[in-house]
């Protein structure tokens, strides 16, 4: 199986996965240095393989083209949340898209997630998104003396919040937010699915809380309900629905 | 130069490194420094379950757990450890449900519990469900819950440092240490991703929790970031490394990719098969088949591929086959993995088979600790203030192959261990004086790797150890194989001098980083090979094909591998005369093997058959 790293032959053999080329034009923008402040487009050309992905073809830049090209990335497959970015204009994670599915017979377009200050490159500062995330209380709020064993929990109980507990704080869903590209102080969708993991399980008693707190005027009613965060987030959480529940939540204050 | 002053700094923010700053921050003023952002540790990416004998859904007790760790890790166990470990992680399951944890449920509503490969009922009689699990993310759900606890304590982080040196009051590496002598931690030096900054970490207690070393390998199903740099750092300190030999090599990675398919897939009711639709694992572990623990399983499959029995157009895999199980159950038990499949060969699972092959997934040795997460210098004298827990540490509970699960619970049970130590350390100790800079040698090496002149690319060096690792060092060795990986190594270590880095700035410089990781991937590929090599037997994940059988007479012994001046005297600290005594010399440095006895408590060693 060691073809996929390998260069193609000009005869395919048995087997062999077949190469494409494609062009990538990725968003640069580096602090320092003689470009210093400045974003323009690179372009690379690369010969990938069916089963690459974007942060294959990042790395192949980076490895053997331009070794200051600067992107986070860590597990690649889609379970660590380092890698999300824009590609061909959607948020998306570089490691769980594969060239193949993004039109690679016209250049990739990689930049940067939206509305958050970007650092270098694909990198950008996440410190705001996780301060938002830190505010809504994100831990199991109890009262009460701690039971010996488990908190009993039935299995519908569980069910009732197992969407959001697939969160992976990637920030794909904020930065895909048109609310958010221009009020940076609003929580964002992931702090709200963060919210709704704890105000809908059964276990929790702090749900009044959080929804005190995003009931703040930059709290869950700025939501515009335009569904980008659902179609950004790569954990397939339904992201809109978790808001509209919260906003349920606030006026009736049943969960 | 930044100086800052922690009673306790924990170096890593994974499951071991946060489960240790909940215990050590309650009780000292802590610091948690992380080279990623805590949630993107890579036990966010363990599937399948924790293990603890809960006997939730049926009978079970921490006994069986015991000897089921002990045999699954080929007796190299230390017993005493592994009966802690199966003792405690009732209440590790518990504390992590208290903390918020949602895990799935019985009809009663208590913890469920499932089937994993190596767990049995009675000492083998049959698989025994005993893993508690979130679906198939239970490592993501640890990760998150100890994260969000660590918010609610308030928990102070360094995200994005790179630690690059530990600072001990002795030179470990070059002065010649006598036994019974006090050495202490005393802190760290580390590099802050964003600003270049060079930061310095006094410290009473110092937990390394920094995870495996997958990178060494080409296929695995490791992090890009898992590089073995806590290890590497202890060890060019000139603390022992204890049984790097032993590789874990999961059975089901996705083939070509080496990403992880958990072995729940199995305990759910996943079968492997063959080219020609054979239940091939009936033939090697007839009582617990595909729930063989997971250096018979990879090596059954790695031997029927070469025995010309693997799938595919260049029959170099095997079949994951779940296309018998309810889809439905698939979708509630096993929705990642299945999506994995989906998304990276374009299989779909509920009706095609999933091709996989085994990936290097887990180091089972690492730096040497006792059950309270202390680090060892020798055989027996700890280092003061230092603790290591999780992959990055040997303790040993996993011997020479980790059964499913007990990662997890390793990090719960001895990162609990460690914190807790460090924390009941620090209250007693005072600070020591650093150095008069003790950064000099990590600024010195930056320097010189930002300032070479252009050379090889890094990149093409860590490919190349990869690949000659992936060739020598893998499911099969053999004492041709890995005296070419050796060898090899020792070519790329030379190359490595004259490589260069493209990235000059100070910035978020990735590219410099990579060449410092690169570093600690050399380290530990070439300890783990000439552990290898010494060891002249077959047991548990290690595998030489010229000496296919076990041999307790000779090697029931923990290897303790030692970095050395040329100069310094050939024989190991607290090393046991005998077949353990090797040195392998190398250009300024040697490395010498000493050894460690193995803690038997109630398991006379028996033949390995399942």
């Amino acid at each position: 199986m060691t073809a996929v790293m390998e260069k193609a032959d000009a005869q395919p053999k048995t087997g062999e996965i077949p190469s494409f080329d494609v062009t990538i034009k990725v968003r640069r923008f580096n602090p320092e240095g003689d470009a210093a402040g400045e974003s323009y487009w690179d372009e690379f050309h690369i010969t990938a393989y069916g089963t690459d992905r974007v942060l294959d073809a990042l790395h192949k830049i980076k490895w053997e083209h331009d070794g200051s090209l600067t992107f986070r990335r860590s597990c690649a497959h889609g379970v660590c949340g380092s890698d999300a970015m824009r590609i061909n204009g959607r948020n998306r994670l570089a490691c769980k898209t594969l060239l193949k599915d993004v039109n690679p017979g016209k250049p990739i377009l990689v930049e940067p997630i939206k509305g958050l200050p970007v650092v270098k490159d694909l990198v950008v500062d996440m410190e705001p998104f996780f301060a938002s995330y830190r505010e809504i209380m994100p831990f199991l709020i109890t009262t009460g003396n701690e039971p010996t064993k488990e908190r009993i929990q039935s299995a519908e109980q569980r069910e009732r919040f197992d969407d959001t507990t697939k969160c992976i704080l990637c920030a794909a869903c904020t930065s895909s937010c048109p609310v958010f590209w221009t009020d940076g102080q609003y929580f964002g969708p992931a702090a709200i699915v963060n919210a709704h993991r704890f105000i809908f399980d059964s276990r929790d008693e702090g749900a009044q809380q959080r929804l005190e707190i995003l009931n703040d005027k930059e709290g869950v009613w700025r939501c515009r309900t335009t569904f980008n965060c659902t179609e950004a987030c790569p954990r397939g959480i339904e992201v809109t629905k978790a808001i509209q529940e919260v906003k349920r939540a606030m006026i009736t204050r049943a969960f | 130069m930044i100086t800052h002053q922690y009673d306790v700094v924990i170096v890593g923010a994974g499951g071991a490194g946060m489960r240790a700053a909940l215990e050590s921050s309650k009780e000292a003023r802590t610091a948690v420094i992380s080279k990623l952002y805590p949630t993107r540790s890579h036990t966010g990416a363990a599937q399948g379950g924790m293990c603890a004998s809960l006997a939730n859904v049926e009978e079970d007790n921490w006994e069986w757990h015991t000897f089921d760790t002990v045999k699954g890790g080929d007796y190299l166990v230390d017993q005493d450890a592994a009966e802690i470990m199966a003792k405690e992680a009732i209440d590790a399951v518990f504390d992590l449900e208290r903390m918020g944890l949602p895990f799935n449920r019985t009809p009663e509503g208590r913890i469920d519990q499932r089937r994993f490969g190596g767990h049995t009922r009675n000492h083998g009689e049959a698989a025994v469900r005993r893993a508690c699990y979130a679906a198939d993310r239970t490592g993501h759900m640890i990760l998150q819950t100890l994260y969000q606890n660590c918010v609610k304590q308030d928990v102070e982080f360094f995200n994005e440092f790179y630690v690059l040196d530990l600072i001990t009051d002795r030179d470990l590496a070059t002065e010649d240490v006598e036994e019974g002598a006090e050495v202490n931690a005393t802190g760290v030096v580390a590099y802050d991703l964003a600003t270049g900054e060079i930061h310095v970490f006094q410290a009473k207690a110092i937990v390394f929790a920094t995870g495996g070393a997958g990178k060494i390998f080409k296929t695995t199903s490791n992090a890009h970031t898992l590089t073995g740099d806590g290890m590497a750092l202890a060890y060019r300190r000139g603390l022992p490394l204890e049984d790097m030999e032993f590789f874990q090599f999961h059975p089901t990675g996705l083939a070509g990719l080496g990403i992880l398919l958990s072995e729940a897939a199995r305990g759910e009711g996943g079968i492997l098969r063959n080219a020609d639709g054979e239940r091939f694992m009936e033939r090697y572990a007839p009582t617990i088949k595909d729930l063989a623990p997971r250096d018979i399983v990879a090596r059954s499959m790695a031997n029927e591929v070469r025995e010309g029995r693997g799938a595919g157009p260049n029959k170099d895999y095997v079949l994951l086959d779940l296309t018998h199980l309810e889809p439905a159950h698939i979708d509630a038990k096993l929705p990642d993995i299945t999506e994995f499949a989906r998304t990276y060969l374009g299989i779909e699972p509920y009706t095609e088979p999933v091709p996989v092959y085994p990936t290097a997934h887990y180091a089972m040795g690492g730096v040497p600790t006792n059950v309270a997460g202390e680090v060892l210098r020798n055989g027996h004298d700890v280092v003061k203030g230092l603790y290591a827990a999780g992959e990055v540490a040997c303790v040993s509970v996993h011997g020479s192959n980790r059964l499913g699960t007990n990662s997890l619970l390793d990090i719960n049970v001895f990162g609990k261990r460690s914190g807790r130590s460090a924390a009941a350390y620090a209250k007693t100790a005072s600070f020591i004086d650093l150095p008069e800079n003790p950064a000099a040698m990590v600024e010195a090496q930056l320097t010189e790797l930002r300032e070479r002149p252009d050379g090889e690319r890094i990149a093409d060096i860590r490919r190349a150890l990869q690949e000659t690792m992936d060739a020598n060092a893998q499911v099969f060795r053999t004492g041709e194989s890995l005296n070419q990986a050796l060898s090899d190594i020792r070519e790329l270590r030379k190359r490595y001098r004259g490589a260069s880095v493209q990235d000059k700035g100070k910035m978020f410089n990735t590219d410099l980083l990579e060449a410092v990781e690169l570093g600690f991937l050399l380290d530990i590929a070439e300890v783990t090979v000439v552990g290898a090599l010494n060891r002249k037997e077959s047991r548990g994940g290690h595998y030489r094909e010229d000496y296919p059988d076990r041999d307790d007479a000779n090697y029931m012994q923990h290897t303790m591998a030692y970095r050395r001046p040329t100069a310094a005297a050939d024989e190991a600290d607290g090393h046991i005369a005998g077949y353990f005594d090797h040195v392998e010399e190398f250009d300024g440095y040697k490395v010498v093997l000493g050894s460690k006895t193995v803690t038997q408590t109630r398991y006379e060693p028996m033949e390995r058959k399942y």
